[in-house]
Order: C-alpha cells, then sequence, then structure tokens
C-alpha cells in the first residue's frame, strides 16, 4: 500500500537557545539575535572551550517536577517541543495505529550516561537509578514522545549525528508514504552539553574556541570563522496526509516535497571537499519533490561555521542547483550554535516558516564572505521572499558522512 | 506504627512519584493504590535505606505491598 498524496506540515514546535518555543525562536532569528553565551557552569571553567547555546528556557521551569526527574534532558526538551507542536496542529483525534513518531538524536542521553558513571565510581552500583537506562537510551526521546501522543503506528528513533533530526522528518514522510500513518509527530533533539562532549569535540579542532567573544563566534561564510559551536534545543513538525489536514480545516504552514538521504563515503569526520555526497542528497530532494533545481528560492544550510565544511556546501549547492542558482541562503547556526541532532529539525522549522511568512532568516557575525563562497547570502538582515509558489530546501550533513535534504513548497 | 517513619515514607513518595504526601496512609498500596510503577518503587526502596541507612533486599520488597508494610520492616530494621 502507499499514499502518493501530499503531506503537509501543520503544526511546530521548538526550544532553543534563543527561545523557549516556536515563536520566539522564530522572532529571535528573524531579528538576527545571538543565543550563545558563556557557559554558566562551574565544570566548564577548565574547559579549552567555555561557551554554547544554553536553552533560553530551563525545561525545569515547565514540566513536572516528577515528569521532569524521570527524564534526560535531551527528552525534556523533545517532549515540550512535540507538546507544543500537537496544541499548535490544533490536537489533531488520530487512531493510534494511524499515529507515528519519528524522534533523532545525534547522542542521546549522554549526561544521564556520564552523571550515573559519577554515581557508580562514587557510591558504587546499587546506587544506580532504576530509570537510568530509560533516560540514556538514544531511542528514549522517541519513545517519551510516542507515549505521549499514543503513537502505536511506529516509533523510530534515527542516528545520524548531525543530520538526525532531518532524517526523522524524512523518515516521518516515508511513514505516509508507506500508508502506515495519516499523522507523525517528527523532529529532533539533544541535551550534549557536558565536560565530556565539550573536551572530545574541541579535541578534534572542530570548536570554535573564540572565548572572549561568544556570540560572534558561530559565523558561517565569514573569512575569520573557526569552528562550530555547540548548543541544545529541540524542534518537532507535526506532519500529516494534505486530505486528512483538510478534512479537519487544519492550517497548513507549507508542503513537505521530498528528501534526498546519501552518504560521502569519505572520511568518519571530514566532509567529502568536492560536495558530492551532499549535491546528491539535494538534487534527490529536488527530483522527490518534482520541481526544477533553478526554482529554489531559499536553502536554509547546514553552514557550521567551520573552515572546510562551509566551502563544500557551498560548492554543492552550487552543483545541485546550478552555478547561476539565485537562491538565497541562511546559515541560521550564526545565532541558534549548533543543536547536533536538533538543528536539522530546528532549521527545517525555520524553513518552513520562511515559506509561510516569506521571509528568509539572516546570517549574522558575516563581515567578510569568504570569496570561496560562491552563494546569495542573507547577511546580517532578513530578506523578503516573493509572491508565488516558492520551494525551499534544508540541508543537514553528520559525522560519518551523512547527507540530508529536504524539500518543502510554499501552501497557497 | 512510626508516624515519624511514615511521615519520611510520605516524603519519599512525593518526590519519587508526585503522590500527595497526605495520601501517603499505611493501608493504601504502592502499586494498586498509589500507582507506583516497578521503576518508581526501587527508588522508594533506595531512598528509604538511603534515609534510615538499613538494607532493604529485593527478596523482601515483594512483601512490602502496602505503605503500612513497608513502614513496619523499616521500623523492626533500625530498632
Amino acid at each position: 500500500m502507499s499514499y502518493a498524496g501530499g503531506i503537509v506540515v501543520t503544526g511546530i514546535g521548538a526550544t532553543t537557545p534563543v527561545g523557549g518555543d516556536a515563536a520566539s525562536t522564530w522572532n529571535a532569528v528573524i531579528a538576527g539575535h545571538s543565543g550563545i553565551a558563556t557557559l554558566p557552569y562551574a565544570w566548564a571553567d577548565d574547559l579549552p572551550v567555555r561557551f554554547g547555546g544554553v536553552l533560553a528556557v530551563d525545561p525545569g521551569d515547565v514540566l513536572d517536577r516528577v515528569e521532569a526527574r524521570r527524564l534526560d534532558r535531551s527528552q525534556q526538551s523533545a517532549l515540550i517541543a512535540s507538546r507544543e507542536a500537537w496544541a499548535d496542529a490544533g490536537a489533531p483525534t488520530v487512531e493510534p495505529e494511524r499515529m507515528g513518531t519519528v524522534v533523532g538524536t545525534g547522542i542521546g542521553g549522554v549526561i544521564t550516561l556520564l552523571d550515573a558513571y559519577d554515581v557508580l565510581k562514587e557510591r558504587g552500583p546499587s546506587r544506580i537509578s532504576p530509570h537510568t537506562v530509560p533516560m540514556l537510551m538514544p531511542n528514549g526521546p522517541a519513545a517519551v514522545v510516542g507515549l505521549e501522543h499514543h503513537a502505536a503506528a511506529g516509533v523510530h528513533s534515527p542516528v545520524s549525528a548531525c543530520a538526525s533530526g532531518a532524517e526523522a522528518l524524512a523518515w516521518a514522510a516515508r511513514m505516509i508514504r508507506d500508508d502506515r500513518a495519516d499523522v507523525v509527530m517528527a523532529g529532533g533533539t539533544e541535551a550534549p552539553l557536558h565536560a565530556l562532549t565539550i573536551a572530545g569535540f574541541a579535541s578534534m579542532r572542530a570548536l570554535s574556541p573564540r572565548n572572549d567573544d561568544p556570540a560572534a563566534a558561530s559565523r558561517p561564510y565569514d573569512l575569520a570563522r573557526d569552528g562550530f559551536v555547540m548548543g541544545e534545543g529541540a524542534g518537532m513538525l507535526v506532519l500529516e496526509r494534505e486530505d486528512h489536514a483538510r478534512a479537519r480545516g487544519a492550517r497548513i504552514y507549507a508542503r513537505y516535497l521530498g528528501a534526498g538521504m546519501t552518504a560521502d563515503a569519505h572520511h568518519i569526520a571530514q566532509p567529502d571537499p568536492t560536495g558530492a555526497g551532499a549535491a546528491r542528497a539535494m538534487a534527490a530532494a529536488v527530483v522527490e519533490a518534482g520541481v526544477n533545481a533553478s526554482e529554489v528560492i531559499h536553502v536554509n544550510a547546514h553552514a557550521t561555521s567551520t573552515p572546510q565544511g562551509d566551502i563544500a556546501e557551498a560548492a554543492a549547492i552550487r552543483a545541485a542547483l546550478g552555478l547561476e542558482t539565485n537562491a538565497w541562503v541562511s546559515g541560521t547556526k550564526s545565532m541558534t550554535g549548533h543543536m547536533l541532532g536538533a538543528a536539522g529539525s530546528v532549521e527545517a522549522m525555520f524553513t518552513v516558516l520562511a515559506l509561510h511568512h516569506r521571509i528568509a532568516p539572516p546570517t549574522i557575525n558575516l563581515d567578510n564572505l569568504d570569496p570561496q563562497i560562491e552563494l546569495n547570502v542573507v547577511a546580517g538582515k532578513a530578506m523578503p521572499l516573493p509572491d508565488g509558489d516558492l520551494v525551499a530546501l534544508n540541508n543537514s550533513f553528520g559525522f560519518g558522512g551523512h547527507d540530508v535534504a529536504i524539500a518543502f513548497g510554499s501552501y497557497a | 506504627m512510626s508516624t515519624e517513619i511514615l511521615d519520611g515514607l510520605a516524603a519519599i513518595v512525593n518526590e519519587v512519584a508526585g503522590v500527595p504526601v497526605a495520601d501517603v496512609q499505611p493501608d493504601k498500596a504502592f502499586i494498586d493504590d498509589l500507582d507506583i510503577d516497578s521503576l518508581s518503587m526501587v527508588e522508594v526502596v533506595m531512598a528509604a535505606e538511603d534515609k534510615w541507612d538499613v538494607k532493604i533486599p529485593d527478596s523482601e520488597v515483594k512483601n512490602l505491598r502496602t505503605v503500612g508494610d513497608a513502614v513496619a520492616f523499616i521500623e523492626k530494621a533500625t530498632a
């Protein structure tokens, strides 16, 4: 069985370093506000990198106390974002057997894991909480969100580093295409801020060391970029069959048009400098969308602010969309930092809202465009998008060589 | 029955599972009345062991059906 009709986005939710919900996050991003600051934790004092993107609103201030203590921070964020997205979608009535959930994460409950290991060493095995395993397992956020929304059609959790959140959306659409579900709650979540993860990424020389000016550290496409900035967050989208959404009179933000998922097959952490895998993902997304590459008007780029990654992606965009592409490219990690497994879903939400409100978010901290970046970058200030049918892409790539591109279309 | 132990246990059950302190009465069953699941019951036992410095073996936990059973066990273990 398969479903060949339209798939639409009917609900959004997020919690990020720039806002505690989707609306405040979007408003901050359109205004060009940075969510990056010195980490307010004593454990960060001795680290080579002492800043990042901490959630603007602590999940402990949102969730019930007992609920919060049984959930890893990544699960807390996922649950908050999914509740917002569900309410935003109008809390549709769906048979559990037709309701799906796909939530990705890059690392899973790493804070739970490391804190529990501290307890094990200091107090012994008898003091390990019975909630430890459900809190640290990488499918935990998907399971928690699936329980919340009675998703009996299936609960899935792609793990593909920084492409996880985007991959979740692609698999969610696949559930609808395969006629396994009418509605799917899909997104990504990450709560990676711990001394060990920061030390690990810093050891790879992947992080910007700009401790003296955190808000300027994430600077995609700028000549002085020197690494990414780690952040935490979650983003959720409600994907729904178009006929199902229309029948219940749902507000529709945008169309989900297609996805491309490929792999570099090049290196465990370095991007393929030719961008070939990324270009194939974008081309595949455009093909599934049934549009011409020249129609793509906006790209929410992966653009992590690493020296090599930004150049490889720029080459890939030109390879996939054409050397004369007029697409306006935004690097929103300049404001949110890199939320790893949540990045793809939060940025998919930005792409959807860019089409819905017809405005592309800015790339901040772009003082001197690297001449190797031959793209129309939305620099400094948000840029209005034209009327008519619009197509936009969201790119997400992950350590391991995962390349995911998602195509969305405006909904008239 | 020790009200001190009952009050302490009620505080633990409230902390672990959010059950109102006033609901934690000796005749209440942890699972059937207070909706404590098996994982939360382990948490209650661990917290009680810490608070009263006692050992509650797994073989005993299955006998602690009600709050009163637990209070009696802790009373005996700390006597």
